[in-house]
């Protein structure tokens, strides 16, 4: 029984949590550094799996090997989209910035979906053998590799944040921007950094969330609800509260469906992304500033 | 005597119309909530298709497939639209109104994205993917350039209606009371606004006209699906026509949804002609361009085609 909860359930939550948990560490560094909400950010992620997948085809190597080079143009792409597309409105209120990220999602996919075709794909076929520990937990290898990637990647972000020196100044623009830019920050590097850092964690997400489960032009647009919630509920502007976030709501998701009480699920699974959107709204009612006390919007 | 390829074009023409009548509908709507107090839907496909689907199940004949059997009269249709789109918003609106925009938006596509999810699945309501195919529509005749005509008539009524209501009570004491809070919303409190509960007003009511512009799209296709609440068709469309038409300017939501519907429509029969291969593909490069059409008009363009007027009146 136990077991059963542990394979089925907790591992399935566990790697959900941190596909969300690489996205929303972007939505919520962005809305820290540049103050607006990046609506385009699950499709951002859309386009790191099809940037995967392409290099997958290209190469004819495992999606392991390509995944650095899927960050990196995802990361170079978001370069670019905020270029042309956010930086001419960093003028206006922010709010028309969110229009245009929506226009953005909407472009991305549609990009995709004219490149590569609507029907679903995956990286591979084949089965993989379960990795048994204990005689009883299971564990795949896939979600071995997007645990650990995830670690190391989250591990990576904090020293960079709290080590370096752009890293520093990431974390003052976000604290204060204008105390930040009298002291002679430059600002426009943070903002390349925020983005490259955003566009590769969002590329990371998408292929991951690809090789667990299948691509499709969706894959992102889907993940934006539950992706803001665990931003919301780590609290704005915190990288590891946004990875704490992410873990809860993908937790959240999977136990949602687990038989509790007798053999009925407790939920639904097709209400599965309801758990995040209830969880948003008893944030937003409870505790906006989120767990690590974030800023309020 | 009109040539059938003439009567083609003028059926065409009207179909135009009437979907463009329906979409200024929701545009004033969303004109009221954004251009008006500031407040960012992202979710007006959510409201739209409670509309549409209260309506359908208020006045549809019985079926097996889904609840129903009420058989009401059409207006009934439209008030019963109304009432949960607005009860819908009034809930969502009371947990997120007071936080600022964003995450009204957050909110807004959340209650969007769980109501695709409930149309879906609740087969015993809405007849899931399937969706409800005996929507009522009212003035059908023998002709169908008559009924097209009569339907256009209906619509053009509501649409003068909600036209002439909004633009009242814009130019009231309570539009000016809105534009105050949404330009200065400190400067509103210190006056002694009520802000949250004025900005709620604006939300519900504008919701109701999206949930009335569903239940009008409803009867003029006699259908409802799932599919509806999808976020480009109308979510986003409807946003498009608003910035590209004039947010804050009711003629120009109007004049932006005719518009940008025509454009939409009109690019649609020339990806037709294409090898049902391209035609795909083509469908959704017409998404891309309309999503660099927003970016455009928001970077060059970003008060409309008609903008919003203040009218500058000196008192002594």
């Amino acid at each position: 029984m136990l077991i059963d909860f542990i394979n089925n359930y907790l591992m399935n939550g566990i790697v959900l949590g941190c596909i969300y948990a690489l996205g929303a560490i972007g939505i919520t560094l962005l809305f820290g550094i540049l103050r607006f909400s990046h609506f385009a950010h699950g499709d951002m992620m859309t386009l790191g799996a099809y940037l995967g997948l392409a290099g997958v085809w290209i190469t004819g190597q495992p999606v392991w090997i390509v995944l650095p080079i899927a960050m990196a143009a995802t990361a170079g792409v978001a370069v670019g989209i905020d270029r042309a597309f956010y930086h001419p409105l960093r003028n206006a209120p922010t709010i028309v910035a969110v229009i245009a990220s929506f226009g953005v999602a909407l472009m991305i996919r549609s990009a995709i979906q004219v490149i590569f075709g609507v029907e679903i794909r995956s990286y591979a076929r084949g089965f993989e053998r379960p990795i048994l520990l204990f005689d009883a937990v299971r564990i795949l290898p896939r979600h071995v590799w997007i645990i650990g990637l995830t670690v190391v990647l989250v591990v990576g972000l904090q020293l960079f944040l709290k080590m370096t020196r752009l890293g520093k100044a990431m974390r003052a623009v976000s604290d204060n921007p204008s105390l930040a830019r009298v002291t002679g920050i430059n600002t426009r590097a943070v903002v390349i950094a925020t983005w490259l850092i955003g566009g590769a964690l969002a590329a990371a997400g998408g292929v991951f969330l690809g090789l667990d489960t299948q691509l499709d032009t969706n894959l992102g647009w889907n993940l934006v609800l539950p992706m803001f919630a665990a931003a919301v509920l780590g609290g704005i502007g915190q990288p590891v509260g946004a990875v704490l976030g992410g873990l809860v709501v993908g937790i959240a998701e999977e136990l949602a469906t687990y038989p509790f009480f007798g053999g009925q699920a407790l939920l639904s699974p097709a209400y599965k992304s309801a758990v995040a959107f209830a969880i948003l709204i008893l944030m937003l009612i409870i505790r906006p500033t989120g767990i690590l006390k974030g800023r309020v919007f | 005597m009109i040539s059938d390829a003439n009567l083609g074009l003028i059926m065409y023409a009207i179909a135009l119309m009437n979907i463009g009548a329906i979409y200024a509908i929701l545009s004033l709507g969303l004109n009221l909530q954004w251009g008006v107090a500031g407040l960012f839907n992202a979710g007006i496909a959510g409201f739209f298709a409670v509309g549409a689907y209260t309506s359908a199940i208020l006045t549809a004949p019985d079926s097996p497939d889904f609840l129903g059997g009420f058989e009401l009269p059409i207006p009934l249709g439209w008030v019963g639209a109304m009432i949960v789109s607005g009860a819908l918003a009034l809930v969502i609106g009371a947990a997120t109104i007071r936080l600022r925009s964003d995450y009204l938006a957050i909110g807004t596509i959340g209650i969007a994205e769980i109501l695709r999810l409930f149309l879906k699945n609740e087969e015993w309501l809405t007849n899931g993917v399937r969706g409800i195919t005996t929507v009522p529509r009212p003035f059908q005749f023998d002709q169908p350039l008559l009924s097209e005509l009569s339907f256009l008539g209906m619509t053009l009524t509501l649409l003068l209606i909600a036209y002439v209501a909004i633009e009242r009570s814009v130019n009231s004491p309570w539009g000016r009371m809105m534009r105050a809070i949404r330009d200065n919303e400190v400067a509103a409190a210190a006056m002694g606004k009520h802000v949250e509960r004025r900005r709620l007003e604006a939300f519900v009511l504008g919701s109701m006209l999206m949930g009335l512009g569903g239940a009008l799209m409803s009867q003029y296709f006699r259908f409802i699906g799932p599919e509806a609440t999808e976020p480009f068709q109308i979510t986003f469309l409807v946003w498009v026509m608003l910035i590209a038409g004039g947010a804050g300017n009711n003629r120009g939501a109007i004049l932006g949804a005719f518009l940008i519907w025509a454009i939409w429509s009109m690019t649609e029969l020339v990806t037709r002609q294409l090898p049902p291969d391209w035609a795909v593909r083509a469908g959704y490069l017409r998404i891309f361009l309309v999503g660099l059409l927003l970016q455009v008009v928001l970077q060059r363009f970003a008060r409309g085609l008609l903008p919003e007027r203040i009218r500058q009146r000196i008192r002594p």
